[in-house]
């Protein structure tokens, strides 16, 4: 039997009074909002028992910086000087690592390497430090699993690149590169020849002290297997899962399935004992997660005479099991919470978190209840009696330059999770939440020159190039060979092909048919389509007949214990409700669907508040959304919750089957704002301003003339249909001109054209993009002031309002901005005019419930560029900024009940920061424009502006001490304007290094630089090496105007765009904002390290 | 081809067949495991059972070879499932499941809404039912994704067609009729076949036994065998049965020779030395069931089976593992004495490996 002893003392851990929680920071490629929900729910679990929490995260949208869970709450950089200083005031016990991603994973290393834990007696509670340091050095884990008999794939750590050239040839190619200490498999890649690793390891070396050069198991299998153990040696998996992608894509930028479809009894529980018998060797309390290559045809692997050695692993316990070998290789262990244990907590209702949080505690496995089924305990593994599908969300559109094809470094940035009763309903489901324009996987369209290439190269496409290649009828057996993708699901994907073609080919649309259309996940649209008929028709036909889905619950036992949980999902694989209808006393509460570039966790921290406040006015929420990153689907924050698309058709059979008092729309983003209109001609109720007001505030034309005849300044604008009529308007308002479609979304295909040349290139491209609507042109405003009015209204009058200010001039998109509140360099009379407009449009548009404005400061005339009826991304900065907490004050408002609140002038300044994730999307140039590019943001606060910028911009980049910069300014307005700067750092004792003109000019006047050569001149040490060399502190490099004069010339790379890319590759940070750098430079020069200050946000708000 | 599963309070379900055309009753009982139903459908323990398997995938990796069954048939009655895989994609796949359930003339049906099916069962307890594929007294054409609930007064389609297969000695038709040794080794063991899951001799061969399986009501004391230690297979049914098995077990007990119980053996175990048993209302049948090593705060993950349990445990004993759930009991063993048995099955195939340390313990007591 088993030694029993538990791994940390009982008396160690009973003296825990006071534990700090380190957050993850911004959201960012690799690191989003599931640190939000293993934070929140690691918190819940110490509140539970009665502990004091320290929270240092500078990530202000998220949930777990609101005052619910945290006593103390440090809007901070999650890094070791300000973590050391937070520690030294708040003296806590014990130290949270693995609930904040490798963010407070590496912070948390840190200062356990530099003695601080142990200086301030801080315990590290849940796994202990040594085994996060053992599987954090790839080459010390993989000797660590070798000597436990588990294979790992051929490997050898290097710190250069003749070292790992060496190994490579050892090895025999192609071999995997990976960086350590690195998340989301950052300059990660796989390389066939020597000239691919040079460079693949080159990139990685920029980024790491160490790289893993492993055999390349070429397409292996991928699975997960997410492990819990407590103290006491209690281990349960909890979730399997498998990858419909083969390995070689990172888990994050797969498609998922959970459970695993595709292994036999054997595999599977072979794979969970070895995941346990790792679990064990390190010790593990809490949360790990194991990655497994599995061989699909173990007899044809190579022989170990020939290419790499391939060692199996003699199964834990007895012989082989269940005919043939079984073939695995360890690839990955986290022994932390991490993506996709955010993912199997939500597959399977088992909230990994909280569980994870009590057993860091002492607890155990058998003291834990099941919080969903609340009748069982959480020593179990869950029994799924139905199928998940994950599938990434890319913006790689968005971002000018980036590749479309994806690979073992992650380039995602949300995802969703559907839910269904077969393979097909989940993965359509899936599809559809992505993006809501996509109606299934058989919506595409490929030529069959393209076929082949998007089935080869795994991009964002791949799925959809396989249902396209099935439709061509390409043989199962090619589209395996070219993919690597298991025929199971390539024969289900079929499954969904011949019954599309069957709906295509029959004359009549037949009761049987239909349902087994909707048992495959067919949405009603796409029917419609195939048989070319209205969207409505097959409704009605769907509902005469009474096809309609059935409410199921998710209650970890597969039915067989009588569960109390909320978790619903909607199948047509079912001829039963589990549940009753709540009614007239709930509200609906539409969530953000899937993160993406322009939508994120601040649209869910706004739906969360909302559904915490409805209960107070005897209202039950219900939320929809399908978002497994966020903490409005845990378990606990809603009396139902429904992991359901946020189509029409979805939302509306939920209103049929709840029938609420009414729907939110507002809190959620732009997704659910839509639906606004078509929820409200169904005859549902929406809370708050009405669906035609919505639309008049959407609608540019409308909104327009609103304007006009409420008399407020608009920057001028028209919508064309027709090229010459745009260019002749073009060149009556003057360029440049913004142009962008109706209905905008974070700046999708919106540009700044500055000559006709352009404004014809751009016109052509969005138009191809949107045939149905027109175009719209409007006078953009150079030099002028961004400002954003945020308010809540209830019956058209202003009850709560802030303003805040952008650094950056207009040209940058909101979502980039760094945004100051209060206003620094606001007139009095402008902020009045603000306001007036604000009222006036409340006035006019009956507003009840959220109000965002959007204004152009220019000459000190004020602009309205637009509005929007909904909770806008600055909500939570704005409620953690002024003490109010807008959310609640929109569901206030609701029922009439909120009360008219005047800000008292703050005694603190917060700045909020975007944050870049250009470092992982090789090609894309870091240069920000009209179209909004940051994954995510923080937030400071501080005594001034210059405390509470530099704090935020320390939270978003790396920063080194050297007192050494380099500057790249273009054009010489540019160079003029930071002059003054430029003295003021070489006052501050930094040391300016300057690419050519900027040089000349900066020694001409009297600021004395060391010139760096450009690129193309062959002089020893051009900026590019010399970036490589990471000698300076950061970099600026300014360009003369908008990026777009690139755009008709995209095949030329710039000096500037490679300085941009050598910037972010060596994570040295990068400003291209003049405004910004100027800002920054003040800040840094007027602020020392130590200066600023450790207050927490209780203390600011205090004062 | 549409069939029918008729339950006995008159549910009727209608499901599409991937299986026999051949009517079959039996008792309705659910698994919740999500992997192995080659091994489930070929456990000796259904035998007599409508088996329901809650995962609504299943087919997906075929059917492997014959060796790694758990007997050399399919032992359900029939099998029900919500979604029916014929394509399935495995290297050690020989056949599909539907090829393989027509070639051993099992009735099989895909009932969407198995979790409705489930929850009945669950909340009735286990409930007799049958397949049926004769024409439906309601000819109206059935959805086919709806199940038909007939109202609660439905036409009484006679009890005598819902045959008990508690009634039978279900251990007396699952056992093996003649002697089958396997292994080698120094040590010997004699394996009671009350309907025992190959994987419980793999299981001891591998760890160098000779193993000797005999028939449930075998003498091994009126015949010349030698052994070292007895173990007492899983099977179907009732344990209070197997009185043959009952009455040889307390001569092992008596002649204090190493004892290992498995299911239905912790079953037999308990009364032949004094102790009880009764029906559960809600079985256990899955793989997810933990299980308390009782005194310690160690807790096992494992498969279990089993529509009885023991209610009072005999003198001498003591509880040996606890259900970390419904905290019934899940295993005795002796104060001093080498006899012990649990609920669960340490074999597992289908399952968690958690438990195979139990063979070791039993193996200890055979020096």
């Amino acid at each position: 039997m088993r030694d029993l002893t538990p791994t940390l003392s009982l008396e160690r851990r009973g003296g825990i009074k006071k534990v700090l929680v380190l957050g993850s920071g911004a959201l960012k490629i690799g690191e989003a909002g599931e640190f939000d929900y293993s934070g929140s729910q690691a918190m819940k679990a110490l509140r539970e028992e009665g502990i004091k929490i320290i929270l240092v995260n500078p990530n202000i949208a998220t949930i777990q910086t609101s005052p619910l869970l945290a006593d103390e709450i440090y809007f901070l950089p999650v890094t070791p000087y300000f973590v050391e200083r937070v520690i030294e005031k708040e003296r806590p016990d014990g130290i949270f690592l693995s609930f904040g991603g490798q963010t407070a994973l590496n912070c948390g290393l840190a200062l356990h390497k530099k003695g601080v834990l142990k200086k301030y007696g801080v315990a590290v509670l849940g796994t202990p430090i040594e085994a996060i340091v053992l599987t954090e050095d790839r080459q010390k884990f993989a000797d660590h699993l070798k000597k436990i008999n588990i294979s790992v794939p051929k490997s050898k750590a290097a710190t250069n690149l003749p070292q790992a050239l060496k190994i490579a040839k050892n090895i025999g190619y192609p071999v995997m590169v990976r960086a350590a200490y690195a998340l989301g498999g950052q300059k990660s890649g796989m390389a066939r020849s020597r000239e691919e690793l040079e460079k693949i390891a080159r990139d990685a070396l920029a980024i790491s002290s160490q790289i893993l050069v492993e055999k390349y198991l070429h397409h292996y299998k991928e699975l997960e297997y997410e492990v819990v153990r407590d103290a006491y040696d209690n281990c349960v998996t909890v979730c399997n899962m498998e990858n419909l992608d083969p390995l070689g894509i990172h888990t994050g930028d797969s498609i998922v399935v959970a459970p695993s479809q595709t292994l036999t009894n054997d595999e599977y529980h072979l794979l969970r004992e070895a995941s346990i018998k790792i679990v064990r060797s390190l010790g593990i309390v809490g949360e790990c997660n194991v990655q497994y290559a599995v061989n699909p045809h173990p007899s044809l692997s190579p022989s170990p005479s020939r290419g790499g050695k391939y060692r199996r692993i003699p199964p834990p316990r007895g012989g082989r099991r269940g005919g043939g070998g079984f073939d695995f290789e360890v690839i990955e262990v986290n022994a932390r919470l991490s993506r996709s244990s955010a993912l199997a907590s939500k597959a399977t209702g088992y909230p990994l978190a909280y569980v994870a949080a009590k057993l860091a505690l002492g607890k155990s496995l058998l003291d834990v209840q099941n919080q969903v089924t609340k009748v069982t305990q959480s020593f179990f593994e869950p029994a799924l009696d139905y199928v998940v599908v994950k599938i990434p969300r890319w913006d790689l559109e968005k971002f000018r330059g980036a590749e479309e094809k994806i690979g073992s470094a992650m380039k995602s940035v949300g995802e969703v999770m559907a839910v269904g009763r077969t393979f097909e309903e989940a993965l359509q489901k899936a599809v559809r939440m992505l993006h809501g324009r996509v109606e299934g996987v058989t919506d595409n369209n490929f030529s069959p020159e393209e076929l082949e290439r998007y089935l080869r190269v795994p991009t964002p496409k791949r799925l959809f190039a396989l249902a396209s290649a099935i439709k061509r009828n390409v043989p199962i057996r090619k589209i395996k060979a070219l993919t690597g993708i298991d025929p199971w699901f390539l024969y289900r994907v079929k499954n969904i092909v011949e019954a599309e073609l069957g709906l295509a080919r029959n004359k009549k649309l037949e009761t049987d048919e239909l349902w087994h259309l909707k048992q495959l996940g067919f949405s009603d649209r796409r029917i419609a389509h195939i048989r070319n008929v209205p969207e409505t028709e097959i409704r009605k036909l769907r509902k005469k007949l009474r096809v309609t889905p059935s409410v199921f619950q998710i209650d970890t036992l597969a039915g067989e214990v009588p569960a109390k949980t909320n978790y619903l999902y909607l199948t047509y694989n079912g001829s039963h409700h589990d549940v009753r209808a709540l009614g007239k006393k709930s509200v609906v509460v539409l969530g953000s669907g899937p993160y993406h570039i322009g939508s994120s966790v601040e649209f869910d921290w706004s739906c969360v508040h909302t559904a915490l406040a409805l209960p107070k006015y005897g209202r039950q929420s219900i939320i929809i959304n399908c978002n497994p990153e966020t903490v409005s689907t845990d378990y606990d924050m809603s009396a139902r919750l429904y992991f359901e698309e946020l189509s029409f058709e979805t939302v509306t059979e939920i209103l049929d089957f709840e029938k609420p008092e009414g729907v939110v729309v507002s809190v959620g983003g732009q997704a659910p704002n839509n639906l606004a209109n078509a929820l409200s001609e169904y005859g549902a109720k929406l809370l708050g301003t009405a669906a035609e007001n919505i639309d008049r505030a959407e609608d540019r034309n409308k909104f327009s003339a609103l304007l006009d005849r409420l008399a407020i300044p608009q920057p001028r604008w028209n919508s064309f249909t027709d090229m010459a009529e745009a260019q002749k308007f073009a060149s009556e308002v003057g360029y440049p001109v913004l142009v962008r479609p109706s209905y905008v979304l974070s700046g999708s295909a919106m540009s700044v054209c500055y000559n006709e040349h352009e404004l014809e290139w751009f016109v052509n491209k969005a138009t191809t993009l949107n045939k149905t609507h027109p175009v719209t042109i409007s006078k953009f405003f150079t030099s002028a002031r961004e400002i954003e009015l945020d308010a809540v209204a209830q019956n058209g009058r202003i009850q709560v309002q802030a303003i805040s200010e952008h650094i950056e001039n207009a040209g940058v998109h909101s979502g980039d901005a760094t945004i100051v509140y209060p206003t620094q360099r606001v007139f009095a009379s402008t902020e009045q005019k603000i306001m007036k407009v604000g009222a006036a449009l409340a006035r006019a548009l009956t507003i009840t419930g959220p109000l965002n404005v959007q204004f152009l400061v220019k000459d000190n005339r004020v602009y309205v560029i637009e509005a929007n009826l909904r909770a806008s991304r600055t909500f939570p900065l704005l409620s953690k900024a002024t003490g109010v907490n807008f959310a609640e004050m929109i569901v206030a408002s609701f029922y009439g009940k909120s009360r008219r609140i005047e800000i008292p002038y703050p005694s603190s300044v917060v700045v909020k920061s975007p944050q870049f994730s250009f470092a992982r999307l090789a090609g894309a140039d870091p240069l920000l424009h009209v179209e909004m590019a940051s994954t995510g943001e923080v937030a400071c606060f501080g005594d001034d502006a210059d405390e509470a910028l530099l704090k935020s911009v320390y939270a978003t980049v790396p920063f080194i001490n050297k007192k050494a910069v380099l500057l790249s300014l273009g054009g010489i307005m540019n160079k003029k304007r930071f002059l003054e700067s430029a003295k003021a750092l070489l006052r501050a004792g930094f040391k300016i290094y300057a690419t050519d003109t900027t040089c000349d000019f900066f020694n001409k006047s009297g600021v004395k630089c060391s010139k760096v050569y450009k690129v193309h001149e062959s002089r020893k040490l051009n900026v590019l090496e010399f970036i490589n060399q990471k000698k300076v502190a950061f970099v600026i490099n300014l360009t003369e105007r908008s990026p777009d004069e690139q755009r008709n010339v995209a095949s030329t790379i710039t000096d500037g765009h490679l300085i941009r890319r050598a910037t972010v590759d060596n994570n040295t940070p990068l400003f291209t904002d003049l405004f910004l750098a100027r800002a920054f430079v003040r800040a840094l020069t007027t602020y020392k390290l130590e200066d600023l200050k450790i207050k927490s946000w209780q203390e600011y708000n205090k004062s | 081809m549409l069939g029918r599963l008729i339950l006995e309070d008159n549910t009727e379900l209608i499901g599409t067949s991937f299986g026999a055309r051949r009517s079959v009753s039996g008792e309705v009982v659910f698994a919740t495991g999500m992997v192995g139903y080659p091994e489930s459908l070929t456990d000796p323990s259904y035998q007599g059972q409508i088996l329901v398997l809650t995962y609504p995938l299943v087919g997906n990796y075929g059917v492997p070879d014959k060796k790694v069954w758990e007997s050399a048939s399919i032992k359900v009655s029939g099998l029900i499932v919500s979604n029916y895989i014929d394509t399935p994609s495995h290297y050690s796949s020989r056949r599909t499941l539907a090829q393989w359930l027509a070639a051993e003339n099992i009735p099989a049906l895909e009932i969407k809404d198995s979790r409705a099916l489930t929850k009945k069962l669950r909340e009735k307890g286990v409930m007799l039912g049958k397949i049926s594929f004769s024409p439906s007294p309601n000819p109206s054409p059935p959805g086919r994704g709806k199940s038909r609930i007939p109202p609660p007064r439905g036409r009484r389609l006679g009890g005598g067609d819902f045959a008990d297969p508690n009634l039978r000695n279900l251990v007396a038709e699952v056992s093996t009729k003649r002697i089958v040794k396997s292994g080698s080794g120094r040590k010997t063991v004699v394996v009671f076949d009350c309907g025992v899951k190959q994987n419980i001799i793999r299981e001891l061969v591998k760890r160098k036994i000779r193993v000797t399986v005999v028939p449930w009501d075998y003498d091994i004391f009126a015949k010349r065998l030698k052994f070292d230690g007895i173990v007492i297979s899983n099977g179907p049914g009732d344990p209070k049965m197997a009185t043959r098995t009952i009455a040889i077990t307390k001569i092992a007990l008596e002649k204090k020779i190493p004892i290992l119980g498995i299911c239905l053996g912790n079953q037999i175990l308990t009364l032949a030395a004094g102790g009880d048993t009764y029906k559960l209302k809600f079985g256990h049948r899955g793989q997810n069931h933990g299980a308390i090593l009782v005194g310690t705060k160690r807790a096992y993950l494992t498969t279990q089976n089993h529509g009885f349990a023991v209610k009072k445990i005999p003198k001498g004993f003591r509880a040996w593992f606890v259900n970390v759930n419904d905290k019934t009991n899940e295993g005795i063993i002796h104060e001093h004495l080498p006899f012990m048995s649990v609920q669960f099955h340490p074999e597992s195939h289908p399952g968690p490996l958690d438990t195979g340390w139990i063979f070791d313990e039993f193996i200890k007591k055979l020096e």
